[in-house]
């Protein structure tokens, strides 16, 4: 099971890369100038599709189920180039999404995970003070103080965080903004400018634009409301637990190895917990999981014995482990022989 | 465009309104203009952003077209589900005043009637019945207006719901058992209440549909009701839902006070810090550093009613009580019936909810003689309680429906209480509507703290964002 996309396209918080230049405005005034990026194109234009069903289909070749909705959202956010506001449960395939596209895209991931206190140092840019301190120091004495000053502000001292290499990058990029309900309103506040101008104020150094356009995805578990201004300027997809003939889909291919019936037994017994009133309901990555459990296990049937065996895949709370076991596990047939235990 | 030509039959509504200037853009307009109506924030950008992704979708499928139109509009789940609804509405509307203009009618359905058709009804009853089974959206439809020619005796009453219902009876569609049915009947075991529910929409829309036929006239548009626009998991019997609010609750409080730390920065100068900071700059002290301003994280007591007039409530209470313990610094939650009890241990004993909810009915010994809540007494006992212990910074909040049973609300002692604490908030689980009728004394109480009406999980939310809201410390 190599085959998940986790481990390539993450996060290139990287300092490579990033090429700021100033193309007008060169020398005294640049506090007022805009920055464009050298703009080095050199990539095969990657797919722009032309209707909902290409995109559809194009997630579906990655691997990416698409429900009703994502893909046509997915193919407005690329046509209209307005950031996408992904809310739902945990585990119904959010950040999956962003990896999905930027594969289909054939674009870079650009990912920034949120928390508690991510401030812009964090996010966007900071300066590079040591090396700042050391530039400062080596020419201590003949050069002037404009010199100095212009020369330790410049791009070389910059280090791009994952907006600003998202924004700055030659070839457009998937941003994934993860988790954005983490972090406090101000966050949110300075993130504006980026969603809706994609362009960054650098005060030392002037305004930057991005040369192309970033498919930005932002998600959200709806841990607490998002202001009004960032959702105005976003798309706005509801994500849910799928349909069961849905996910039944996902599961299989995801593990085709599985039987069918068993795959659709397993894909209802996970509807049905869901139902309970469990501390965290399994999701989508647990069903997946389970049914690579349930093929390890070489299982044929989910009956109780394998059940009670296997549960603590999708369930991982130990009271929910208790309502689980009373209210789904009584009701599948006992073990008929012994010959599928572990 | 010409005028629609007099009906000699008479108007039963207003006539079929002009269509609003602007064609299709004018259309959506008036769309966003309902949404608006129904408490939806629509801006301006927002509309653009709507016509920006119409302009990439293809009108004709109408999936497409909804989902364009939902994803630039509708930002929140509930709003998606108010949008869904409006959309049905208008959409449905603005069809059929359009066919109403052109003159456009189906066959003459409307006069078919019981008599003229030849369908067998037992049949179809049964065809029905398994239809919403297999919960087909489709056939549901072909068979809502099959059912309505058959069973729906022309003109009707002219009230849609009635229609609905008295169509619903005739079918013999029930959401619970009719066991005196032959076995291999489908209505047998019951039919699923939601999709019962789709059914009557579909009469529902085809009767309306037939009325806008014959009277050329559009009915007045009904507004969303609130149990329309609640998700389908919002009343609070669903104790599932109770705890996925809860659990959202307090990941909310959690966050809430660090929100509150960047707002307001007051100059209290941390003299200390600053000093120390100042060496990394030689001793000069370039950088302030400000004391942080701590959250506000009242000491709160809450009382419980747990008697049976608020049984389905008090589960919800319980889980909310338990919900809070985590959250503040300083809780004593005590529940009452006719005496009141501490349970603010059992709370701190018991992480699981199920088990702290057994806990409090067992020990808690709250009930009497009658089992009847006792207000006079629970008022009396809670102030001799704590007497010493209220203060201004604290907060009491009652839980309970102020039933009184007939017996002396003592709104005095309760004002004695709210006098001493710095603030009250009491939480109804009754509707507004039902306040101050039969022995309910909410108003006596109301008048000496803030009552809440608290019976769906939003309104909740509205209560804790008032208990956390930073106050002014009273005069």
């Amino acid at each position: 099971m190599a085959e998940d996309p986790d481990d390539e396209a993450e996060h290139h918080d990287g300092h490579e890369g990033v090429q700021l230049g100033l193309l007008g405005g060169e020398g005294e005034e640049h506090d007022k100038g805009t920055l464009y990026l050298r703009f080095v194109s050199h990539a095969a234009p990657s797919p722009s599709p032309n209707s909902v069903d290409e995109v559809a289909a194009g997630l579906r070749e990655v691997g990416y189920l698409p429900g009703e909705s994502t893909a046509l959202v997915s193919f407005l956010a690329t046509k209209l180039g307005k950031p996408v506001l992904v809310e739902g449960p945990a585990g119904v395939g959010k950040t999956e999404l962003a990896k999905a596209l930027a594969k289909y895209l054939e674009r870079t991931l650009v990912r920034l995970q949120c928390y508690e206190g991510l401030d812009e140092a964090k996010a966007l840019y900071e300066w590079n003070y040591r090396k700042q301190l050391l530039r400062i120091q080596t020419e201590s004495g003949e050069a002037g103080w404009q010199d100095v000053q212009d020369d330790i502000f410049g791009e070389e001292f910059l280090l791009p965080r994952p907006l600003m290499t998202a924004i700055a990058s030659a070839e457009p990029v998937v941003l994934l903004i993860d988790e954005i309900d983490k972090t406090d309103q101000e966050f949110e506040a300075m993130l504006l400018e980026l969603l809706s101008d994609f362009q960054i104020s650098i005060p030392e150094l002037g305004r930057i634009e991005a040369r192309t356009q970033p498919v930005v995805l932002l998600t959200s578990n709806n841990t607490r409301e998002l202001t009004e201004a960032l959702k105005r300027r976003c798309l706005y997809l509801w994500l849910d637990y799928p349909e069961l003939e849905h996910e039944l889909q996902i599961v299989r291919l995801h593990s085709p190895e599985l039987d069918e019936d068993v795959a659709r037994k397993l894909v209802e017994i996970v509807n049905q917990v869901r139902d309970l009133d469990l501390r965290k309901p399994p999701s989508i990555a647990e069903s997946i999981d389970w049914a690579r459990a349930l093929i390890l296990l070489g299982a044929t049937e989910i009956d109780a014995e394998t059940f009670k065996q296997t549960m603590s895949v999708i369930v991982k709370h130990r009271t929910d482990l208790d309502t689980v076991a009373a209210r789904v596990g009584v009701k599948l047939e006992p073990a008929a022989d012994a010959s599928n235990a572990a | 465009m010409p005028p629609t030509p007099p009906d000699p039959r008479g108007k039963v509504y207003a006539k079929i309104p002009d269509r609003g200037p602007g064609g299709f853009d004018g259309q959506l307009l008036a769309f966003a203009e309902e949404l608006r109506e129904e408490g939806m924030a629509v801006g301006t950008s927002e509309l653009l952003d709507a016509f920006a992704a119409l302009n990439e979708v293809s009108w004709t499928v109408q999936q497409d077209f909804k989902e364009a139109l939902a994803t630039t509009l509708a930002k929140s789940p509930d709003d998606r589900r108010t949008f869904e609804l409006v959309f049905e509405r208008f959409f449905f509307r603005a069809a059929e005043a359009e066919a109403a203009r052109q003159e456009i009618s189906e066959a003459p359905a409307g006069q078919a009637g019981a008599q003229g058709l030849d369908v067998d009804l037992d049949a179809l009853r049964r065809q029905i019945a398994a239809a919403l089974q297999e919960g087909s959206e489709a056939a549901m439809r072909d068979l809502a207006r099959l059912a309505i020619a058959a069973f729906g005796r022309g003109e009707g009453s002219g009230v849609l719901g009635v229609d609905v219902q008295r169509i619903r009876r005739a079918l013999g569609l029930r959401t619970e058992p009719q066991p005196d049915l032959p076995p291999d009947d489908p209505r047998r075991d019951g039919v699923p209440r939601d999709q019962l529910r789709r059914f009557e929409q579909h009469l529902r829309r085809e009767l309306e549909r037939g009325l806008i036929e014959r009277t050329s006239s559009l009915p007045p548009k009904r507004p969303l009701t609130e149990l329309d626009r609640a998700l389908p998991t919002g009343p609070i019997q669903d104790l599932a839902a109770v705890h996925r609010v809860v659990a959202q609750l307090k990941r909310r409080l959690a966050t809430q006070g660090h929100e509150l730390k960047g707002r307001k920065r007051h100059a209290h100068v941390d003299v200390r810090r600053t000093m120390r900071a100042s060496l990394q700059t030689g001793g000069v002290p370039i950088e302030l550093r400000y004391r942080p301003r701590r959250p506000r994280r009242p000491e709160i007591f809450v009382l419980c009613d747990v008697s049976t007039s608020v049984t389905s409530a008090s589960t919800f209470f319980l889980s909310v009580l338990h919900a809070l313990h985590d959250s503040f610094r300083k809780l004593r939650s005590f529940v009452f019936i006719e005496r009141i009890s501490e349970v603010t241990e059992v709370f701190e004993r018991e992480r699981d909810f199920r088990a702290a909810s057994e806990a409090v009915s067992r020990d808690a010994g709250v009930a009497d003689i009658s089992g009847y809540t006792d207000y006079g007494r629970v008022w009396t006992e809670f102030l001799a309680l704590i007497e010493d212990e209220l203060h201004p910074r604290a907060t009491v909040i009652v839980l309970g429906d102020a039933r009184t049973n007939g017996r002396p609300p003592r709104d005095d002692v309760f004002a004695a209480i709210t006098a001493r604490a710095g603030r009250t908030f009491w939480l109804n689980p009754e509707p507004r509507l039902y306040w101050n009728y039969g022995d309910s004394v909410i108003s006596a109480y109301a008048a000496h703290c803030t009552a809440f009406e608290c019976w769906r999980t939003d309104q909740l939310e509205d209560f804790v964002k008032a208990l956390t809201q930073p106050v002014d410390v009273r005069s």
